[in-house]
């Protein structure tokens, strides 16, 4: 909606187009300073931080933080920089977006077009499984994995992502099947295709959005996670948030905040992108995942 | 959402293996799903609920112990403190990323040349880890050389921003950079909301004469509730599970000075070998939680099935 | 035996009975219309016919074969349907192919079946384009198209042509009822619109919660109504319904019709007398469909029996073709049918013919006909 300057005079209008604009600018500057804040000082020698002006341009511009960030910096024990950990971010984010995504299509498509009795029981446990503090599971969490001998691999927070993961990406499925004509479920079935082919020739063919949107929400997600990386991981198989807070936090040693903003900036980059090229459905599945769910 | 019987399609009764099969296969396919969220989260549920009336410490027991461990998680003046803090974090967060996030939308709304710009600037520190988050203004407000150097620079020598060295005022730094992360998304709450409100409403009211200013009061503001609702569930559920950005920004100090439930629960179960304690914490927020959210699938399922 | 045959069929969904006992046979080559108004169960019956929709009791036959525990795509049936179900990720071709497709059948085949459809069809200029790309009119075209191919035993429609607009309906409506009788397939045709289920059926069966109300041609049902609901439902403007009563008068048993102020007026009931002695003295509906209430000159010459009476006209609304009169009797509003240049004006007297072979008469307890 908007509302229209009724009788006022054009004058008055103008100032106060002017003054909005001139708050809108301000807010923006808001959200943009730690991003400058972190990629400024990401450039600078650490002696300029120390001594200068945070908001102020390098004089002095050197890359030799991001180096350090990415392969010199000391995570923990050993010297190796963020790299190896940003590795760990990509073997453990893939799987587990790709697994969760499966489940869920395939999930939505039978809690929507296959209903049976007691699939509204089903789908309001995976619901309520969206909601749930992770702390409650973090015990009895740690136990399994140490049981079924996945303790401090990455293959165990795939585990983990999956199955925390499953009930939104059904949730987003369910919904957008919801919506799917079911006549078109029925032409295909007179047309003889069965469970399987329906799914793939009918339903997912036309499930490009969503599976945009669940994938760019599954992947923030995982990607960002820090609870479950920090309780469930090991030395080789920290995710890059984990690292990235060890960096940051570690008390030993001359905190060299360039080399931090740097990593923090690596840690953000993908999903900063990921943000960047589709905005649009980001915007959609946050929606999607906080209205809905 | 809803969740009321519609139509769909039962599979036609057939008689033989294979149709038996196909009759099954719906249910085949969700079965390890519904078996995964039975075991991992249900069951977990229920395992930390017998752990926090067990005498568990730094490893699972499975001694009973009645009511202990809540009675000493009552008396612990860490979990106060970490109550104490929600509160006022809660209560900031939400109040001001709801006061932020109407106030942007609304601006937004004024048919904004370049909103397509400005709307993503608002909202991509959704995109970030909070831990990078809180990094970020970790440092930012650091008075060694942060917000308090850049303004001595700047020639107010005067200037002091010591909050997060201050266990009083160390909680509202948590607020700060949680605020500067989730405003953005909270607008495009509220301008999904704008968007959807019927236009030829506003119209009859500009003919009836309503300002601007009165039209949002009585016209728009009133029609956001769902948004309104849903802002805060999403925000109160943000807040409760609070746990990267408390870490990455203070580490829960100075001191236990931004503690905050998650911290806690953390910190006991597995720092402190109080797991019987934390396990009871966990349960606490698990409760929490279900206060806020509860309500609301139910309304949001009831009022869904009213609809159709 | 009937071709289709549909007995005793029962569907509830969980307990919620939503099709009681309903019992059909349609011959091969009929065009079987169920009409009822919405929520009356007609998709239902015919989703159960197709298979979509598994039957809580009773049997459903198709050339003398039980299909009731068959796959939709075993019972040798196609189906039209409301949305037209366009798989929106296929071509035009795609579509009408996909049955073929899914039975097995070569491409050449499929193609040389999609071209013979699409040029009868007149869509061949259209075969690669996407549905979200065409017209109303044109999908419609393309999901008749795609049942066409299978070339069925039955072809099922449900409300084929309620989401065009009116002109394009009446198009399609005639281009139905053509592609009926050049192929004189069996055809089950649901729709909630009465004048098009009097235009295309060989037989109607009107439908109202689940219940058959009345099975019959198009002349029965329209003529001979079997209660007050089928008389109501078909025909436009419908049927008057007047309160009436039975007075057993001087000679033989008279109808009294209510006129407010004035002289109640009395009709004489010929051949219905008989069948009415029963009803003396008590409450009945008097069903006079509009055309058959008429200015004296306009009356039916054929007819044998033709009463008038003086009428009061409240309302008089010229159509153009016809002039509609509306005056009061037994309290209701009742429809006449005028010549189009009779003299009439509003709250003046007018003369009135009733052809009496061309009425009904209802119970007004059980609202079932009984003459
Ligand atoms: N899958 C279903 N589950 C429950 N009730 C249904 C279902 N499908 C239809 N109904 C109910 O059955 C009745 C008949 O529906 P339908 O056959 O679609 O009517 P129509 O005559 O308008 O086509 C309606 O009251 C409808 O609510
Ligand atoms: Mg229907």
């Amino acid at each position: 909606m908007s509302a229209e300057a009724g009788t006022t005079g054009a004058r008055q209008s103008r100032l106060s187009r002017a003054l909005l604009y001139a708050l809108l600018i301000v807010f923006a500057v808001y959200y943009l300073l730690p991003l400058f804040v972190m990629l400024v000082n990401s450039v600078k020698p650490l002696s300029e931080i120390r001594g200068g002006n945070m908001l102020a341009l390098p004089h002095e511009f050197t890359t030799a933080p991001w180096k350090s960030a990415w392969n010199e910096a000391q995570i923990g024990v050993s010297a190796t920089g963020l790299a190896p950990y940003f590795i760990n971010s990509i073997l453990m984010v893939v799987p587990a977006v790709a697994i969760s995504l499966i489940v869920g299509a395939l999930n939505g498509y039978v809690l929507t077009k296959w209903r049976f009795p007691g699939a509204n029981v089903v789908f309001s446990l995976l619901l309520l499984s969206c909601f749930i503090p992770f702390q409650i599971v973090l015990i009895p969490m740690a136990r399994i994995l140490g049981i079924i001998g996945l303790a401090g691999s990455i293959s165990g927070l795939v585990l983990v992502h999956v199955v925390y993961g499953i009930g939104f990406t059904t949730l987003f499925f369910r919904n957008y099947y919801e919506a799917f004509p079911t006549e078109l479920i029925r032409a295909a079935q007179i047309d003889g295709a069965g469970f399987w082919r329906i799914f793939t020739r009918i339903l997912l063919p036309s499930s490009g959005p969503i599976v945009v949107v669940t994938i760019i929400w599954q992947f923030t997600n995982i990607w960002n996670d820090f609870l479950f990386g920090a309780s469930f991981s090991g030395f080789d198989s920290m995710p890059m948030t984990v690292a990235l807070n060890n960096l940051v936090s570690s008390s030993t040693g001359v905190k060299e905040y360039n080399v931090h903003f740097a990593g923090a900036i690596i840690a953000a980059l993908p999903t900063l992108v990921v943000y960047i090229v589709s905005g649009r459905y980001f915007v959609r599945g946050l929606m999607a995942g906080a209205v809905k769910g | 959402m809803s969740t009321i019987a519609q139509a769909s399609v039962p599979p036609a009764r057939a008689s033989g293996a294979r149709a038996r099969l196909q009759n099954w296969l719906p249910r085949l396919v969700l079965a390890p799903s519904f078996a995964a969220i039975l075991v991992f989260v249900y069951g977990f549920i229920l395992f930390t609920v017998y752990l926090s009336f067990t005498d568990s410490t730094i490893l699972p027991r499975y001694g009973l112990v009645g009511w202990a461990n809540y009675e000493r998680l009552w008396r612990l003046p860490n979990w106060w403190i970490a109550l104490e803090n929600l509160a006022i974090f809660g209560a900031l967060y939400i109040g001001i990323c709801v006061v932020i996030g109407l106030f942007l939308a609304i601006l937004l709304d004024q048919k904004i040349r370049g909103e397509g710009v400005l709307r993503p600037i608002y909202l991509y520190p959704m995109a970030l880890s909070f831990i990078v988050t809180g990094t970020a203004w970790k440092w930012f407000l650091d008075p060694g050389i942060g917000l308090e150097q850049v303004m001595h620079h700047w020639g107010w020598t005067s200037f002091h921003f010591t909050w997060i060295k201050d266990t009083e005022m160390a909680i509202y730094c948590v607020v700060i950079a949680a605020v500067w992360q989730s405003s953005g998304f909270v607008m495009a709450m509220f301008l999904a909301g704008l968007r959807g409100i019927d236009n030829e409403i506003l119209r009859a009211a500009q003919i009836d004469g309503a300002s601007t200013f009165q039209i949002y009061r009585r016209i728009v503001i009133p029609q956001l509730r769902p948004a309104f609702l849903s802002a805060f569930v999403v925000l109160a559920h943000l807040a409760i599970k609070s746990y990267d950005l408390v870490v990455a920004l203070t580490n829960a100090g100075p001191g236990r000075a931004t503690e905050l439930p998650a911290t806690f629960m953390y910190s006991y179960t597995f720092a402190r070998n109080s797991m019987g304690v934390g396990a009871a914490s966990a349960v606490i927020m698990l409760m929490m939680i279900a206060s806020v959210i509860v309500p609301y699938v139910y309304a949001e399922i009831r009022g869904g099935g009213n609809e159709r | 035996m009937a071709f289709l045959e549909i007995v005793d069929l029962e569907k509830s969904f969980g307990n919620v009975r939503v099709l009681k006992g309903i019992n059909l046979e349609v011959e091969e080559g009929d065009f079987l219309v169920l009409v009822g108004p919405s929520g009356c169960g007609k998709s239902t019956l015919l989703n159960t016919i197709a298979g979509l929709e598994p039957i809580s009791g009773g049997e459903i036959r198709i050339n003398g074969r039980v299909v009731n525990d068959l796959a939709p795509a075993k019972r040798d049936i196609a189906m039209v349907f409301q949305s037209y179900a366009l798989y929106p990720n296929m071509t035009v071709a795609g579509n009408i192919a996909f049955g073929m497709e899914m039975r097995g059948i070569p491409k050449a085949e499929r193609d040389r079946k999609v071209a013979e459809v699409a040029k009868m069809l007149q869509i061949d200029h259209l075969l690669d384009r996407r549905p979200s790309r065409l017209s109303g009119g044109q999908r419609q075209r393309v999901a008749m198209g795609r049942a066409l191919v299978r070339d069925p035993q039955v072809f099922l429609f449900d409300e084929p042509l309620s989401n065009l607009d009116a002109k394009l309906r009446v198009e399609m409506r005639t281009e139905i009822k053509r592609l009926h009788s050049s192929m004189g397939t069996t055809i089950v045709y649901v729709t909630h619109d009465q004048v098009e289920a009097m235009t295309l059926a060989t037989k109607i069966a009107v439908l109202k919660d689940g219940v058959l109300q009345q099975f019959g041609t198009p002349d029965e049902v329209y003529n001979d109504p079997a209660n007050i609901f089928v008389a109501d439902f078909m025909g436009s403007p419908a049927m008057n319904l007047i309160p009436a009563r039975v007075d057993a008068g001087a000679a033989e048993p008279m109808l009294v019709l209510d006129r407010g102020s004035e002289e109640p007026l009395r009709l004489p009931l010929n051949g219905a007398a008989p069948k009415l002695a029963n009803a003396v003295g008590g409450d009945i509906f008097f069903g006079i469909r509009p055309e058959a209430l008429t200015d004296p000159d306009s009356a039916d010459r054929t007819a044998s029996h033709v009463a008038h009476g003086e009428c009061t006209i409240e309302v008089v609304e010229p159509t153009g073709s016809d002039t509609f009169a509306i005056t009061r009797l037994g309290g209701k509003p009742v429809v006449a049918r005028l010549r189009a240049d009779a003299r009439v004006r509003a709250g003046e007297p007018m003369r009135l013919a009733f052809n009496l072979d061309k009425t009904v008469f209802f119970d007004a307890k059980t609202e079932q006909r009984i003459a």
